[in-house]
């Protein structure tokens, strides 16, 4: 009987496992194809404007990498940029000054710049908390913002990064005028990023670190270092932002010094809140309707733009704190449970 | 000797505007716990002010200064009302964002209404030129800022250790609901400490105008160094905010007389270098 | 049988103040101890310094043959020294299966891990769900923390404790806040407990102390007054002393 009972709830426990593996899968896959929807349907209908598409997936791998440490960890910063820029000059200087111009190598350079740029800037800012380390995470990105524009035989300074040359994609497809393959090269880009972080975020570290944002203390009662995670977690996120560094090198072939600015954290900061922090889908849904607000603005009228940011974010903070996709998540919850309820009664 | 007595009174008046600005910050960050990026936005109304009315209506430095702060105060009071009474008690991340959201719209409504172009404040006559201590001399100018910023500091030091509001003050920054279970309306002091703390901000606005100019991203540029000022002094505290902005100041100075190339980079490095030895401030408790 | 918990003349200081004050206790595996002791007698120091929140003036903490004294908090509950807390400290919008699922993992060096989710492994989660069915939790594996009720938080506080596999469990107030109706769950896991594992226990509840502990220590003022058996616990003068002096009218409780 007993024995029975057992594997009975054997049983039932591995049918609940296979229920929730299969439920991860399929948010997995559903989240895989609206990417590739959404990507083949700005190709069909904007064609003329991939360059800015190809922008969006390289701002979306920079609020990706925030996701992490922001949305995940529960780390405030105003500097994410300056991983993003660090990835972005790595991947150009390679290209301008060392002649590598494998696409897929100076990726990986941007990558390991990113990750490097990450490792250093956690040990600086976890050494303090609350504002003291929003101001650090300020003070970095401007002291990495001023060495790329002193540092000008490197980086031409505020005149940007140019002369980067690429290679054929694979040694095939060449980097057209029309962007057709930096295009597609970004959309590969950020799916594998994206499949890559959906495991990270539930991996067992991912769910350390959503722990660390609630409760360190109760993290180092279980034994782990919430330091040594948070750095780890930040040379990840350094390798995401790079990585959209390197894609807008890339794409663009040339690197401004305004990749490295606060401007650009905060404006990543803002993507992020209004997609809503702490999900990976918050986050591209943040940035595709910034971007695409912020092309549509400042083609009307440049002047009112930051005025529009700022009406933007204060309107976030005010009626939909969660951010967009948090509020539809929440009220998409709300009506499935008075769904239930009705079908129950 | 020369360089380094000029460097030393640029420091010292640079170092007391520093001050005048941020002391307002401080204060109200020790109260209120609002992480406010838009502090710096108030200090650069007052500054538009100022040079509206000295500038272009001619009416003189005084009644520039006193413009400015009663004018900004007036702005402060409805946004106070409206948003950041909902901040308060907030998360840091929630209050980072609407206090960027506020510099941002400021930012964009002065460049709209004011232009993108650098807007001067004309001294009074009798500030203009310099004064002789006997063995150097001393623009005027540098002169008033550092008094300003020893009166700013006397009269703050005197309005919280001797007066009854001083009291409430400190006893709402202590513990805010102990201080309202004993009677302290602590809205009112929140409200009275906001109005100061802008006021203060215009004030140093106007009077540092010659170090800190007058333009549309001033509220951006200079945010970090007055986030630095509240962050290494330790928030609430004016002796920390008085140390930590004479030390800025000089290294800031230093740095634009010495290395003019290198300046910021230097002012940067010796941020982080100060808030890594001292994370909880030069003034800070430790827990 | 040698120690496996070793406080020796623990002493911390704030400024001039003296909260611990020259503080020795010795475990041997399988004891049950409890600390008692009146409000304000330094529980909640001793057991910050014993954990490593704080660091002490002076003194030594020795886990087995190895000094902790200066180890990391997380560093001590890696070598076996585990604690519970006072009030629940639980993740809200994680499940009872995540907490102990970490915990598990946590304890095998695989929570670093970057990829896999332990709640579709098969090994993990054997050892998560009998440990939740030992505490019967079971049914609620699946359920956010903030939607389950307190006493079943404490029970699950319990048993992220045990996934840890201590040596030594320091548990803070375990019963404290459960309504009386369910404290007869947790006095069962407590009885539970494995027989091996050294038991410090903190609680202001004499009913359970009683039930519980086979010896008991009392702090008053920073110091150890007293360090015996329960049942000769209220006849020590200085107990008495202690406890009477400044709650004459709860004698009846002491």
């Amino acid at each position: 009987m007993s024995a029975d009972l057992k594997v009975n709830k054997a049983a039932d426990n591995a049918a609940k496992t296979e229920r929730l593996r299969a439920g991860f899968i399929q948010r997995d896959l559903i989240g895989f194809a609206v990417i590739v929807i959404v990507a083949a349907l700005g190709y069909v209908l904007f064609p003329d404007n991939l360059a800015l598409l190809t922008r969006i997936l390289a701002i979306a791998l920079l609020v990706l990498s925030l996701d992490l440490v922001t949305g995940y960890c529960g780390v405030a910063t105003l500097g994410q940029a300056a991983l993003y820029g660090s990835g972005a000059y790595a991947a150009g200087i390679l290209s301008a000054h060392y002649g590598v111009t494998d696409p897929l190598v100076m990726t990986l350079g941007g990558i390991l710049a990113g990750a490097v740029a990450g490792l250093l800037c956690s040990i600086v800012m976890l050494r303090a908390h609350g504002l003291p380390q929003l101001v650090l995470s300020i003070a970095l990105v401007y002291l990495f913002h001023e060495f790329a524009n002193k540092a000008s035989s490197w980086t031409g300074g505020s005149d940007g990064l140019s002369g980067i040359t690429l290679d054929p994609l694979f040694g095939i497809f060449e980097f057209d005028l029309f962007g057709h393959t930096a295009y597609f090269f970004g959309v590969a880009l950020l799916l594998l990023t994206f499949i890559l972080l959906r495991a990270l975020v539930r991996s067992p570290f991912g769910m350390l670190c959503r722990g660390i944002k609630e409760d360190p203390v109760r993290v180092r009662a279980l034994g782990a270092s919430p330091h040594r995670a948070l750095v780890k977690m930040y040379v990840i996120s350094g390798a995401v932002a790079g990585a959209g560094g390197a894609l807008s090198a890339v794409s663009t072939q040339v690197v401004a010094l305004d990749s490295l600015s606060f401007t650009q954290s905060a404006e990543a900061l803002v993507m992020l809140v209004l997609g809503g922090t702490g999900s990976l889908f918050g986050g591209l849904l943040g940035t595709v309707i910034f971007m695409l607000f912020e092309d549509f603005v400042s083609a009307a009228n440049p002047f009112h733009w930051l005025t529009m940011v700022g009406a933007l974010l204060i309107a976030v903070v005010l009626f939909a704190p969660k951010g967009l996709y948090g509020t539809m998540e929440s009220a998409y919850a709300r009506i499935r449970k008075r769904h239930d309820g009705e079908a129950r009664e | 000797m020369q360089t380094v007595f000029s460097i030393a009174v640029d420091a010292l008046a640079y170092g007391m505007v520093l001050f005048v600005i941020s002391i307002g910050l401080s204060v109200t960050m020790g109260l209120m716990r609002v992480v406010n990026l838009a502090h710096g936005g108030f200090a650069m109304i007052g500054g538009y002010i100022a040079s509206y009315v000295a500038r272009d209506l001619g009416l003189g430095y005084a009644l520039a200064i006193i413009a400015a702060v009663v004018f900004t105060i007036l702005i402060a009071i409805p946004i106070e009302r409206l948003l950041y009474r909902r901040i308060y008690g907030q998360p840091e991340l929630t209050q980072v964002l609407m206090t960027i959201g506020i510099t941002f719209c400021i930012i964009g409504i002065a460049n709209f209404t004011m232009g993108p172009t650098l807007k001067t404040i004309p001294l009074a006559p009798a500030l203009q030129g310099s004064a002789d201590i006997g063995f150097r001399t001393i623009p005027i100018h540098r002169l008033f800022a550092i008094v300003c910023g020893l009166a700013v500091a006397l009269g703050l030091w005197y309005a919280i250790e001797k007066t009854n509001f001083g009291i409430k003050l400190r006893a709402s920054v202590d513990n805010a609901a102990m201080a309202a279970a004993l009677g302290v309306r602590t809205e009112i002091v929140y409200a009275v400490s906001f109005a100061v703390a802008v006021g203060l901000a215009a004030l140093g606005g106007v009077v540092g105008a010659e170090f800190l100019p007058v333009e549309p991203y001033y509220a951006l540029r200079y945010m970090v160094t007055f986030l630095v000022v509240v962050s290494v002094g330790g928030a609430g505290s004016i002796p920390g905010a008085l140390a930590a902005c004479l030390l800025l100041g000089a290294i800031d100075t230093t740095g634009r007389y010495l290395m003019p190339e290198f300046g910021e980079f230097f002012f940067y490095l010796a941020v982080i270098a100060v808030i890594c030895i001292f994370p909880r401030g030069l003034a800070g408790r430790a827990k | 049988m040698s120690a496996v918990f070793e406080v020796l003349n623990l002493k911390k200081a704030f400024g001039g103040l003296v909260v611990t004050n020259d503080v020795s206790l010795s475990m041997q595996p399988g004891d049950r101890v409890a600390l008692i002791g009146p409000n304000g007698a330094g529980k909640t120091t001793f057991v910050n310094l014993v954990t490593g929140a704080l660091r002490p003036s002076s003194g030594e903490v020795q886990l087995g043959n190895e000094t902790i004294t200066k180890t990391s908090p997380a560093g001590r509950v890696q070598r076996g020294l585990v604690r519970s807390f006072q009030v629940t400290r639980l993740f809200q919008d994680m499940t009872p299966a995540e907490h102990v699922g970490l915990a598990v993992l946590q304890r095998t060096g695989k929570s670093g891990r970057l990829a896999g989710n332990f709640l579709t492994r098969a090994d993990v989660m054997q050892e998560v769900i009998e440990l939740l069915e030992k505490l019967g939790l079971a049914s609620l594996a699946h359920r956010k923390v903030r939607e389950i009720a307190y006493g079943q938080q404490r029970l699950l506080e319990l048993a992220i404790a045990l996934a840890l596999k201590p040596r030594v469990l320091l548990l803070d107030e375990p019963a404290a806040g459960v309504p009386q109706s369910d404290t007869g769950r947790i006095e069962e896991a407590l009885a539970d407990l494995p027989p091996d594992l050294a038991v410090l226990m903190i609680e202001h509840d004499m009913d359970l102390v009683f039930r519980f502990a086979r010896r008991v220590v009392v702090l008053a003022a920073g110091t150890v007054i007293f360090d015996g058996l329960p049942s000769d616990v209220t006849k020590d003068a200085r107990v008495r002393e202690a406890y009477l002096g400044s709650y004459a009218n709860a004698s009846h409780h002491a």
